[in-house]
């Protein structure tokens, strides 16, 4: 039975880390980038969240979709600011490096504007969850509707993707954008569009995550991003599907070893999970294999 | 023309060697007032902390001025801001130095207090901090300290717990990754095994990983554990009491000083700390007349109610008052000297003080009882 309740730990963080997951797979799949600010920007979701709830008394749904609004055009801006100009640039390490400079900036920027105090989310859900087998095992109302959600998520960027015209032009620009673009694609536009879903999904992993652990810094979205990553690599980057199925399982692979090897070595046990990923199968669980052509 | 010249050249001389006086000039202190600087986070994450300190001193100074100040002589006080940034917290004190401090008061948090230390040392400022409670901030002979070391209080708080029988299985949740964290818990492990304390879960978590509690708080629960301890600062634990209380656990939590500041955090339900109990020299509702005078002006000035940061800042001053007194120290003495009579003086004294009767040793570590502190409705209540 407590391995059930430990087993059902992992699932809820890595519902978490499968959700964040989605946004980051989703920008590296098109953009063929990995924006390490990703993080950050489910950060700017949460101080949005909680200024607009906790500070101004409005009800959360209010807070979800100024979030996501204005998360939406953080991701854009960012796009077309500071990675745009360097799409080009000879090395792909250029971008990744800006990357990792707009994580610091939003992370100081967040700094300077609320302060480095910790400030207590106001969940914004409020379902208890269900209890089973007489109060034995509780599975948290966060963790269903962070899965559900995840789901939906899912479902709607496949079909999205799959079946409307937007959608197909990001698989041609995933493919070759110079192609794309003699084909009469706008690969500026479908960049765009691609960060600012990205960007939208940021918004809403933030709104579940802070639900489910209720504390805010600048550093909230910072080792989540980095355990969301290394859910995508194990998943499959650039994979939806494999995003969800990675995120699950290093959640339950990160409590399990907390509870049976060592809560000091957890950390270690994912990261070193990224090495063996990396040097057993680079392209993870469901990702494709693509052959060089000699 | 050549004379002309020649004036210019000795007067622009004479200018630079006037401005290098004065430079020295400026460096000593000045003969009637007894300077005293303080070092703490004002800006961010320990703001709390650093602030208290800051308000506290500044209490202590002004009524010690109106009274007619230390020996007939007035204090000035200055304080510096380091955001708990060990090596701003070097710049403010030679900020400090510049301006011609004797005695420091600080640093307020144990890393911070630690790298100035060293500098200290160099100097041999005297040097008093009032909360680093870290093995080493009082390694060197110039440097005391108002509260318990990290050691001291895992020990006092495993006799506390076993003495009023609190509890007799124990979880301890602790950060692994911080000197205070895991100082306090080695020290409270070995003093729980001498009182028949049975530790059922000891789980650590680090600087990284410090959000997901649900193992930690499940193997207290499957050990059985009936309280919890947690030598951490109040932001993990509120998450903590969040996590445990949406698993439907209660056990009895008690902590340490790291816990003073839990209601203060913004936006959390303050219902989740009920019946938190922590081991604190300073219980802001006691009812002798010093603690109520203190709390009373503290409050009519700053408007919030004291905490153990405060109480502590506020024995170190006096504690100051009482050895300049006890030695005859001169504001017109150099700082080595005065640091020379303060080592001896420190070990002399006995401060009837908000945190206890204080004695000190060189070694620089204070002799005070602890009081035990638990929330209610939101305040914190003596125990006894």
């Amino acid at each position: 039975m407590s391995f059930l309740t430990y087993f059902i730990n992992g699932l809820s963080l890595g519902s978490i880390y499968a959700i964040i997951a989605l946004g980051y797979t989703m920008v590296y799949g098109i953009a063929k980038m990995l924006n390490f600010a990703h993080g950050d920007f489910i950060m700017v979701g949460c101080y949005v969240i909680f200024t607009i709830v906790a500070t101004m008394g409005l009800p959360p749904v209010a807070g979800i979709v100024v979030a996501i609004i204005l998360c939406t055009l953080l991701g854009v801006t960012t796009e077309k600011v500071a990675y745009k100009p360097l799409r080009n640039a000879g090395s792909p390490l250029a971008v990744l490096i800006t990357a990792i400079g707009v994580s610091y900036l939003l992370q100081n920027a967040a700094l300077l504007i609320f302060g480095a105090d910790t400030k207590a989310f106001t969940p914004v859900i409020t379902w208890q969850g269900i209890v089973l087998a007489d109060g034995a095992l509780k599975i948290q109302g966060v963790t269903i509707i962070t899965i559900v959600v995840s789901v939906l998520i899912l479902v709607c960027l496949q079909t999205f993707i799959n079946k409307t015209k937007a959608g197909q032009a990001m698989l041609a620009v995933a493919e070759d954008k110079g192609a794309a673009s003699l084909m009469g694609i706008d690969v500026n536009k479908t960049i765009s569009l691609t960060f600012a879903i990205g960007s939208a999904l940021a918004a809403i992993a933030g709104a579940l995550m802070c639900s489910a652990y209720p504390s805010l810094t600048p550093y909230t979205g910072a080792m989540p991003g980095i355990k969301a990553f290394v859910a995508a690599v194990l998943g499959g980057i650039g994979s939806i599907p494999g995003a969800m199925i990675g995120g699950l399982i290093l959640g339950i692979i990160e409590i399990l070893g907390k509870t049976y090897v060592s809560s000091q070595l957890s950390d270690a046990i994912v990261f070193g999970i990224l090495v063996v990923v990396l040097l057993v199968k680079p392209t993870g669980i469901l990702g494709k294999n693509i052959q060089e052509k000699v | 023309m050549r004379v002309l010249k020649k004036v210019v050249s000795v007067m622009t001389a004479s200018a630079m060697a006037m401005s290098l006086l004065a430079g020295c000039g400026g460096a000593k202190a000045s003969s009637d007032t007894f300077k005293i600087g303080s070092i703490g986070p004002a800006t961010g994450g320990g703001a709390a902390y650093g602030l208290a300190v800051k308000n506290a001193i500044q209490l202590a100074v002004d009524e010690i001025n109106e009274a007619g100040g230390i020996s007939g002589k007035q204090v000035e006080y200055k304080f510096e801001d380091d955001e708990l940034n060990a090596e701003k917290s070097v710049n403010a004190y030679n900020t400090l130095k510049d301006w011609g401090m004797q005695f420091l008061i600080g640093s307020v948090t144990s890393a911070c207090s630690i790298a100035v230390s060293d500098k200290t040392k160099q100097d041999n400022m005297f040097q008093l901090t009032p909360s680093g409670s870290a093995e080493d901030c009082t390694k060197y002979e110039n440097v005391f300290r108002v509260c318990f070391s990290d050691p001291n209080q895992g020990l006092k708080s495993a006799d506390y717990i076993a003495d009023n029988n609190l509890g007799t299985k124990i979880g301890v949740i602790y950060d692994s990754s911080d000197v205070y964290s895991s100082g306090i818990y080695q020290k409270f492990a070995e003093e729980a095994a001498v009182k028949g304390l049975e530790i059922v879960s000891a789980e650590a978590f680090n600087a990284d990983n410090k959000t997901d509690f649900s193992v930690q708080i499940q193997k207290a629960k499957d050990g059985g554990a009936d309280l919890i301890f947690l030598p951490i600062y109040y932001t993990e634990a509120s998450l903590i009491l969040q996590q445990a209380a949406r698993d439907g656990y209660a056990p009895k939590f008690f902590g340490c000083d790291g816990l003073d500041g839990l209601t203060a955090v913004e936006n959390f339900d303050a219902s989740l700390a009920e019946g938190v109990m922590l081991l604190t020299p300073f219980a802001a509702d006691a009812t002798d007349d010093l603690t109520v005078k203190f709390v009373t002006s503290y409050k009519e000035k700053f408007g919030e109610t004291p905490n153990q940061f405060a109480a502590d800042a506020y024995d170190a001053v006096y504690a100051i008052k009482a050895s300049i007194e006890k030695e005859g120290i001169t504001p017109d003495m150099k700082v080595s000297d005065i640091c020379d009579k303060m080592k001896t003086a420190m070990t002399e004294i006995e401060v009837a003080g908000l945190t206890g009767t204080i004695t000190w040793d060189a070694s620089g570590e204070p002799n005070k009882e602890p009081k035990g502190v638990i929330i209610e409705n939101g305040a914190y209540k003596s125990m006894e």
